[in-house]
Parts: structure tokens; sequence; C-alpha cells
């Protein structure tokens, strides 16, 4: 039992630390500001999301536990809110982001793929 | 000796992004990795917690991530209106 915690806490850690790296590589690598916001999400979601959990498992049932849950949660709904403010605060500021093919004007799809050959 | 890969792991990506917070072209840049270091700082403070077997860091931790937080959407209202005091109603009667 004790063993097999260890291993999925073991396992969990070295997952959440490998989408660490990549959430900061990516933040490095990503060529504008709207793409490094989906590589900080990664670090705020997958990489914290797996350590604290194999942290978790570490500490057992306890305040610690609490804790850690306490730190994903307060994860959870902080960093959408933060990612939200900023990309509102890049339009706001006419920093617009790179497409390759600009869709915004298509609000709605043509008449003719609605029905989907259903009517006669 | 996990938790000491885990903290190596966190020390080199906190490097990384401190690399893209100086580099950064505009200030939206800057403010994004300033969040991730906190973010990084978070994880940091309860890995160091379980390494030294003192629990009591994630008390740090979780205040650090209100902060964090309260900081990161503060510092974004501030270039975004150029005042913290900010009021929509004096914006629209003007």
């Amino acid at each position: 039992m004790t063993v097999a915690v260890n291993i999925a806490s073991v396992a969990l850690m070295t997952v959440g630390s490998f989408f660490v790296i990549v959430g900061a590589l990516g933040l490095v690598r990503m060529p504008e500001v709207f793409t490094r916001m989906h590589a900080a999400g990664i670090i705020d979601t997958v990489g914290t999301g797996f350590l604290i959990l194999g942290m978790c498992l570490q500490a057992g049932a306890s305040l610690v536990t609490l804790k850690l849950l306490f730190l994903l949660v307060l994860f959870f709904f902080g960093s959408p809110i933060v990612t939200h403010a900023l990309a509102q605060a890049c339009l706001h500021e006419n920093i617009q982001p790179r497409l390759a093919e600009d869709r915004r004007d298509i609000t709605s799809p043509p008449a003719a793929s609605a029905d989907d050959g259903r009517q006669p | 000796m996990m938790f000491a890969a885990a903290a190596a792991a966190i020390l080199t990506a906190l490097a990384l992004v401190i690399a893209r917070a100086i580099r950064g072209p505009t200030v939206f840049d800057r403010v994004l990795a300033g969040n991730s270091v906190g973010t990084l700082a978070i994880l940091l403070l309860a890995v160091i917690g379980f390494l030294t077997g003192r629990p009591e860091f994630l008390d740090i931790a979780l205040t650090y991530g209100l902060l964090n937080l309260i900081g990161t959407l503060a510092v974004l209202k501030f270039f975004r209106h150029g005042d913290l005091a900010y009021d929509v109603d004096t914006e629209t009667k003007s």
C-alpha cells in the first residue's frame, strides 16, 4: 500500500515537473503575448495540478492535504481570471493576435450546411 | 530526493520565466511573466516545506497566492486605466 502510494506520488510529481518546464519553455519560445498566455496556462493548470496532487499523496489525510487542496482551488479560479484580464488589457491597448486567417467576421455558418441534407 | 528533483525543475522554469520577464517586448509580457513567477514561487514554497519537513510553509504559500492574484489584477487595472481608483460612472458622464 505504502509502496504503491509512493510510486504514484513520484509519477505525479515527475509529470508535474515536466509540464512546469514545458510551460516555461513555451513562455520563452512562443512568438507573441496571446500564445504566451497559453504557455503560462499550462504552468498554472497541469504543472501545479500534478505537483500538488503528488504532494497530497505524500502528506496523507491531514491538515496539510487540506491546505494543498485550497491552493489547488485558488489556482483553479485565479489563473483564468488573470488570463482574461490580461487578454482584455492587451486588446484594449490594440495588441491584436497574429492570425493565419481572420474569421472573426463570420458570425453564423452558411445556410446550405445547416440541415446536413436531411431536407428533401 | 523526489522533492529535490521537483525543486530543481521549478528553479529551472523560474530562470526561463525571468528571462522572458527581462526580454519581454511589451509590458503585458512582463505582467504575464510576473504572474508565472508568483505561481512558481508558490510551488517552490510548498516543495521546500516538504523538503525540510516544515509544512508551515504552506500557509505562506496560500497567502502569497492570494497576494499574487490581487497584485496582478491591480497592475493590469493600472495599465489599462492609468489609475487604480478608476470609476466607470465618471467616464460615462464626461
